[in-house]
């Protein structure tokens, strides 16, 4: 509160939560006073303040949804976070609360930090008109960014990515992730924890839900098969399990009410139920429907029997009473998927009805086209899987569990992927975890200490051998120790091809998305490539042969769609009274688009000419 | 001998080569990198807007372009002479009274008090009494006039107060002197050394009135004004000039054949046509293809009021129905029918 008074007049209007309360004759004694009793616990320490000095305001916020952050209390030019509590912090005669009721830490709000505060960054930078010292230069990271480690090494547009890619990294998710049922959920086998970790990551908990294993990783080129942000993975690594996850995925139904007391039932439909799949379909049922625990099961097979009332009320039939024939409405595994299935559970739904839910598990070992990643927004996919001998390999045997390329590095600038590597090669050597957490102090030197003092280059360069020739490989090769995620993005899950397959009803034309087993749009600008080279016939395969192409009648009279009545076997023109019929070759889509001009009340007219043969 | 003309033979385009398609590829591809680099160059003060939205300025045949230009050459005998060119670019520049003049309104007395800076006249050698001459002409008859030495005292007494300030800024406006429409007129050197005069604006018409003015050499880059002045033949070649320069500015390799293309198809019909829902595109033969592009219902429910036929002559009508296209291979067919066993 040193700062110069710049208004004549000291009174203010005070504003509680915005709403004008009154007038105080002194507005710095007011102030001081309110925080004064705000740091000896006699007000609420949520209570803010923000001191308008140029328009002779002041602001008393106490109301919700303001962002506050903790910063330590400087007054007179000295730090309430003094040694003394430090000792007492160490020895846990204190905690966090204590230090916010005797007004050593405080909570500002950015009003008050806009208005009434001067944080230095240090205790060294403390001068008398500071009035709060931050705690940590990491402060200003949110949970998510103070996890990546090395991280003011790096350019911050791959910070970002680093950031977006960590929350999309499989790890263990929850601790008790064997009791829940969740819809789709990814669990790791044995995630490691990170060589080089950050200081917030114990404080979030980080460092109980790990995402991700310390690889061996070597930055070379392998054969052409780790270009364009490729990676190659040791297939003896990926053996041992590293990276392994496993996919679970809940399907659940429920024994639903009908109005009318219908309901559905769990069971083994029998043959004479409406839409009754073969016999076959029903074998790992139990008697009571559900699936056994620990059967393979793969796309489209039933995991849960189920019967449903008809649809429609049926009409009584001649004996007087309404005939029950049933729906069949299995649950089945979707297509595309398989695994066991791993736990059956039978409960009841809120409205009281049977609830099934069955969880199904696939192991997902790293395969080609796994996305990779570590924590310096270095992402990756994996190209190709190497056996052990043919990795190269360096003289006291170590061969890379991971190969990037070169060319990943210097445009993108993540120095801090480099310091990581060497970091946890050090960390590896000495057998203890390097700490990462942004603003430290340099460490370069210190790593490259140990790495000398373990026999190794300091530059983390490494001699490496060919595994396939057995040479020496010329240039050294830099290699080190560095945390890998897996994300999420798994290519069993997006892989997807078509040949034939399901069409949409209203068009005729093929559906789209991999759920619905749907071709690949042959596009816009596709299409105009064909016909910029002039190839006619194969434009017609695809947008009509392959698509909706559909023979209907025409009227030659009138022009008009006419069609096949079956019954008196004959040629019908819904206009004229025609007998002149050709059966002309179209697009559904065009014929839909005849329907729609005539809605809109005007007659389109097919005039055909002679049969053209192409 | 017998071999170049095989290769001149090559070079020609077969019969249903897509050339549209071609050329609307050629000319879209380096589109998409134009927007992406450069809307804006930062440090680089732009004349004229290149790129991406000077390409939409003539595809979509503006009226008038953004920053329109007018690059004037004197004759052979004058345009080595710096002094004289930089006479003619002077005189030529537009002078509105307002330059020359200061205005001061009286509302209670109804009265434009307008004071001729004489400094400022000299520098133009304009001739003060002229000028007042082209003030007396511009006002009405029921406006009384007044002048002594360099001031005019203009009052309008049965005015009312907002048909006042209409003539003070319609006198402001008041044409003095210079070509009409040309403003910033400099003086640069070309590569041979010849002096031409660039400015803004682009009254070719008044221009090249001038005596000293090679009516040849002159160009303006609003080819609206060409087309006006020079009939299409001229707007044609000059939308090939300013693509093509667009283009060359960019480091876009594109064939010149394309940009003609563009160019013929713009201006096929003996007036300059956008390229668009109101031009090329909203004047294709068939309904098919206009209904297919904008404005579906208006194109087919036009068609049934004038009983329109589909000829199905195009591409995209073809496609549309599910037949092969009459390009490429699709444009053959047999003519004979193969008898019947």
């Amino acid at each position: 509160m040193a700062k110069k008074n710049v208004i004549e007049t000291k009174e203010v209007t005070v504003y509680l939560n915005g709403k004008l309360v009154g007038k105080h004759a002194d507005g710095e004694e007011f102030v001081k006073n309110m925080l004064a009793k705000r740091r000896a616990g006699e007000i609420n320490h949520e209570i803010n303040l923000e001191f308008h000095r140029k328009v002779h305001e002041v602001y008393v916020n106490t109301d919700s949804g303001r962002s506050r952050r903790p910063v330590i209390v400087v007054e007179n030019g000295k730090s309430r976070f003094t040694n003394e509590v430090k000792e007492k912090l160490k020895a846990n005669e204190l905690e966090w609360a204590d230090l916010v009721r005797t007004g050593v830490v405080e909570y500002l709000d950015p009003g008050e930090e806009d208005t009434l505060s001067y944080v230095a960054m240090t205790e060294k930078d403390i001068t008398p008109e500071h009035t709060h010292l931050e705690i940590d230069n990491a402060g200003i990271l949110s949970a998510v960014t103070s996890q990546l480690p090395l991280q003011e090494y790096n350019s911050s547009p791959r910070i970002t990515m680093a950031c977006s890619m960590t929350k999309q990294a499989i790890g263990i998710y929850a601790a008790n992730y064997n009791m829940r049922f969740d819809t789709r959920a990814y669990v790791m086998y044995y995630p490691q924890m990170p060589l080089v970790y950050t200081r917030h990551q114990r404080t979030l908990h980080a460092d109980r839900r790990l995402r991700g294993a310390n690889l061996v990783v070597a930055i070379a080129s392998y054969r052409g098969f780790n270009m364009e942000d490729g990676v190659v993975i040791s297939k003896a690594a990926v053996d041992r399990g590293v990276l392994r996850a496993v996919a679970l995925r809940t399907y659940e139904t429920e024994e639903r009410r009908y109005p009318g007391g219908q309901r559905d039932k769990f069971e083994i439909p029998a043959p004479t139920v409406n839409g009754y799949r073969e016999e076959a379909a029903y074998k790992y049922l139990d008697e009571d429907g559900l699936i056994v625990p620990g059967v393979a099961v793969k796309g489209r097979e039933v995991l849960v029997g189920k019967t449903s009332p008809p649809r429609f009320l049926e009409e009584v039939s001649a004996f007087g009473i309404a005939e029950e024939k049933k729906r069949e409405s299995s649950i089945t595994l979707k297509s595309e998927e398989e695994g066991v299935v791993d736990s059956v559970m039978l409960t009841q739904s809120p409205s009281g009805n049977k609830l099934v839910k069955v969880r199904i598990r696939e192991i997902k070992k790293p395969e080609n086209g796994d996305k990779v990643a570590s924590r310096h927004g270095q992402k990756g996919v994996i190209g190709l899987l190497v056996p052990q001998e043919n990795m190269p390999f360096t003289e006291s045997g170590i061969t890379p569990d991971l190969i990037i390329n070169a060319h990943a590095i210097p445009s993108r600038m993540t120095v801090g992927h480099m310091l990581e590597m060497v970091g946890g090669k050090a960390a590896c050597l000495t057998g203890e975890r390097m700490d990462g957490t942004a603003f430290e102090p340099n460490k370069e030197e210190d790593i490259k200490e140990t790495l000398k003092n373990h026999g190794f280059q300091s530059t983390g360069h490494e001699v490496l051998y060919d595994g396939v020739t057995g040479r020496r490989i010329e240039a050294e090769i830099f290699t080190g120790v560095i945390y890998y995620q897996k994300l999420n993005h798994l290519v069993s899950n997006k892989l997807h091809a078509r040949s034939r397959g399901p069409v949409q009803l209203l068009t005729h034309q093929p559906t789209e998305g991999r759920v619905r087993e749907g071709g690949l749009r042959f596009g816009e600008m596709e299409r105009d490539c064909l016909i910029g080279y002039g190839a006619s016939m194969l434009l017609k395969e695809r947008l009509m042969d392959e698509s909706d192409r559909t023979v209907e009648l025409v009227c030659q009279e009138c022009g008009s769609v006419a069609y096949h009545d079956f019954m008196k076997n004959k040629n019908v023109c819904p206009v004229c009274d025609s007998v002149n019929f050709a059966e002309i070759e179209m697009s559904y889509a065009f014929k839909l688009l005849l329907e729609e001009i005539k809605a809109l009340g005007v007659f389109p007219r097919l005039i055909s000419s002679d049969k053209t043969e192409y | 001998m017998a071999e170049k003309i095989d290769k001149k033979k090559d070079l020609k385009i077969t019969p249903g080569e897509a050339v549209g398609v071609m050329a609307a590829h050629s000319l879209g591809e380096p589109g998409t990198q134009m927007t992406m680099r450069t809307f804006h160059l930062p440090g680089v003060v732009e004349i004229v807007p290149t790129g991406l939205p000077r390409m939409i300025e003539i595809v979509d045949a503006k009226k008038i372009p953004k920053k329109p230009i007018v690059t004037i050459y004197l004759d052979k005998k004058h345009s080595k002479d710096e002094k004289k060119v930089k006479e003619v670019a002077r005189s030529i520049e537009e002078v509105l009274l307002n330059e020359v003049a200061s205005f001061v309104e009286n509302f209670s007395k109804k009265q434009i008090f307008i004071r001729l800076k004489k400094d400022a006249l000299d520098q133009m050698k304009l001739d003060m009494s002229e000028v007042k001459k082209r003030i007396q002409e511009e006002i009405s008859k029921d406006v009384d006039m007044k002048h002594q030495r360099d001031k005019v005292l203009i009052s309008g007494k049965k005015m009312p107060l907002r048909m006042l300030r209409k003539l003070t800024n319609k006198l402001k406006a008041l044409h003095v002197s210079g070509v009409k429409g040309i403003s910033k007129a400099v003086v640069t050197q070309d590569k041979d050394g010849e002096w031409l005069i660039m400015a803004g604006g682009w009254n070719l018409e008044d221009v090249l009135a001038r005596a000293e003015v090679d009516p040849k050499r002159c160009y303006t880059n609003n080819i609206m004004h060409v087309y006006d002045l020079f009939g299409v033949e001229a707007a044609r070649n000059a939308i090939v000039k300013e693509l093509e320069s667009v283009m060359s500015t960019q480091k876009a390799d594109v064939d010149i054949r394309h940009i003609r293309l563009l160019a013929d198809a713009m201006t096929a019909d003996g007036e300059i046509v956008s390229v668009g829902r109101h031009g090329l595109s909203g004047r294709k033969p068939s309904v098919l293809a206009r209904a297919a592009f904008e404005e579906t219902v208006k194109h087919i429910i036009n068609a049934a009021i004038h009983g329109e036929e589909d000829k199905l002559a195009g591409v995209t009508e073809n496609i549309l129905i599910g037949q092969p296209v009459p390009l490429g291979s699709g444009l053959v067919k047999l003519t004979m029918k193969a008898p019947k066993k």
